[in-house]
């Protein structure tokens, strides 16, 4: 279960750049809720993941992972417990370093890393099985530097990177964003299949409002640092693209109207 | 004969400087990190290495101290880096900076003459007895400096490649490719960062202490240019070995990169190049290294353009009859 209480984010304060990121952001997860997270340029999505995955510190706040509050640690910490994938693709990888090699960083996640070589035989043969899942081919070329790799097979190596060492929690911030068509098709059928083999807790940012609808069991809208709509289960499946277009307009007139008063 | 001999001398001075470019290949290539330390931590090694001489300690015994006191000068600047959020090179060049003092501290003047006292060249020069017919060809020195060279690069070499290899050496790999997919996946890069610092500038002044003993002195300026001879090997080992290959040809690369420049060095010199512009020649060298490879790139490029562009004018267009 992850909360997240009262977490507020401004960035460069006291300045003209002053940008109000997150503000009072309280959200909970359940386990095994696979959220979608739906919003604008701007509205924080991001930011918002950052903050839980601690690339940043919060302003204010807690965030609690399993009873365990933090809030305050630094990122490869929180690392141990939680997966993430980024979209951009280069993000995720060693670029220079094999495929076998970042496979075998990734499955260390959590672990204590000693003087032992990096890699055994046992999980050469254990990372083939794997990226034969993918259907990509790369099983044949273990040894093959990543950097060769196009974008959406080093993103689905990413995704399977994460889940390696099953995290208590998956943030995919727009993974799929940065593949052609068909790649990101691919890559968010892989997703769905991983989260759902390991009933992994997950939040996942797209611009897709399809796929925000038809994904996860649980959708949140975010607009200019809050969340605005969060819906699920059943009311979630009835939405309609048009509905979160609606309430996307809504929110960004109320806001335009506020202004105006302001300036009246 | 003249020329012979001192291209050998170089051959074993090459091997000993190796070593501190083995040292900055740690930190340049491997990390990306532009670790300017090398020029205060080379003579750091010297420095302790010939105070304790002096003082009655046996010179093996010193080189383990040397280590330890180049772990320090890595790990100051380590820290400058990850703790204090100082940018690479300044933090480097701050550490360097303040050794400066700290080296003449260590050895109370600014050149100590290691004469009269045993140091590990001397003592195996001493136990070797070259017959007359090769002594011609091959000075005991020079071979002392060969040998000592040859089993201290590769040992080096040899802990590098291994320990490179382990699960902690590839996470100071992946540091230098990608530093947020290594904390992505739970391993700190502060502690990435610390750790190569502290090995390679470890190698630095193991290469600085063996450098003093063999010349019989150690001196504070010793190490300036110190980062640029580095570059050097490595540019050349480069050039002639290229980019790609394994880690052990890419290691070994450096040690041959750094004879080639004590050869060139020791070529010019013989033609009369003053030493005092040897520091000049040394920076053109590696501004030419560094260009070579780019330049051979770019005409490559245009080569092909021109085959391939005169291929394609070649057929006729049905548009143009």
């Amino acid at each position: 279960m992850l909360e997240v209480k009262h977490v507020s984010k401004t960035f460069n304060p006291g300045t003209v750049n002053e940008k109000k990121a997150l503000e009072d952001i309280s959200l909970r997860l359940e386990d095994g809720d696979f959220v979608t997270v739906v919003g604008g340029n701007g509205a924080g999505k991001s930011t918002l993941l950052n903050m839980i995955a601690g690339v940043y510190p919060i302003d204010c706040g807690h965030i609690v992972l399993n009873g365990k509050d933090m809030s305050t640690d630094p990122e490869f910490r929180r690392a141990r417990f939680i997966g993430r994938v980024f979209q951009d693709p280069l993000m995720g990888t060693a670029g220079d370093m094999a495929i076998y090699e970042n496979m075998a960083m990734a499955n260390r996640r959590g672990k204590p890393r000693g003087l032992r070589w990096n890699v055994t035989a046992q999980e050469k043969e254990d990372f083939k099985k794997q990226l034969s899942r993918l259907g990509l081919g790369l099983e044949d070329r273990l040894t093959a530097k990543v950097g060769l790799l196009s974008g959406g097979q080093r993103q689905a190596l990413t995704l399977l990177m994460a889940s390696l060492q099953r995290p208590e929690l998956l943030l995919l911030d727009e993974h799929t964003a940065a593949l052609d068509p068909l790649t990101a098709r691919k890559v968010l059928e892989l997703t769905e299949e991983i989260v759902q083999e390991e009933q992994l807790t997950t939040l996942m940012i797209t611009h897709n409002m399809n796929d925000a609808i038809r994904i996860g069991n649980r959708l949140i809208m975010m607009y200019d640092g809050k969340i605005i709509l969060d819906v699920r289960g059943e009311e979630k499946k009835k939405l309609t693209v048009d509905a979160l277009h609606q309430k996307f307009r809504e929110a960004a007139n109320e806001e335009f109207s506020d202004d105006r008063a302001v300036l009246i | 004969m003249g020329v012979l001999l001192s291209i050998e001398g170089a051959i074993g001075q090459g091997i000993l400087w190796g070593i501190m470019a083995l040292g900055v290949y740690i930190t340049f290539r491997i990390l990306d990190f532009a670790d300017l330390t090398v020029d205060g931590s080379f003579a750091t090694g010297g420095a302790v290495s010939a105070i304790l001489i002096v003082n009655g300690v046996d010179p093996w015994l010193t080189l383990p101290v040397a280590i330890l006191a180049g772990c320090l000068c890595g790990a100051c600047t380590g820290l400058l880096h990850t703790m204090c959020k100082i940018p690479p090179i300044l933090a480097g060049i701050l550490t360097q900076i303040g050794l400066y003092s700290i080296n003449l501290m260590i050895m109370d003047k600014s050149n100590l003459p290691l004469l009269k006292v045993d140091t590990i060249f001397s003592r195996l020069g001493d136990a070797i007895h070259l017959p007359r017919a090769i002594s011609r060809w091959l000075t005991t020195n020079n071979l002392v400096c060969l040998l000592i060279g040859l089993l201290f690069a590769v040992i080096v070499i040899a802990f590098a490649y291994w320990f490179f290899g382990t699960e902690t050496g590839a996470t100071i790999r992946a540091t230098g490719n990608n530093a947020s997919m290594v904390r992505a996946n739970g391993v700190s890069t502060n502690k990435t960062n610390i750790m190569a610092l502290i090995l390679s500038n470890a190698f630095i002044c193991l290469s600085g202490a063996l450098v003093a003993q063999q010349q019989g002195y150690a001196d504070v300026k010793m190490g300036i240019g110190a980062i640029v001879i580095a570059l050097a090997s490595i540019v050349i080992g480069e050039v002639i070995f290229g980019r790609k290959g394994g880690f052990l040809r890419r290691l070994i690369s450096i040690i041959v990169g750094s004879i080639i420049y004590r050869i060139i060095v020791a070529v010019v010199l013989q033609l009369g190049l003053n030493a005092d512009n040897l520091k000049l020649f040394t920076a053109i060298l590696v501004g030419v290294a560094l260009t070579i490879p780019v330049i051979m790139d770019k005409r490559r490029q245009s080569a092909t353009y021109r085959r391939l562009t005169a291929a394609a004018d070649a057929v006729e267009e049905p548009f143009d009859a």
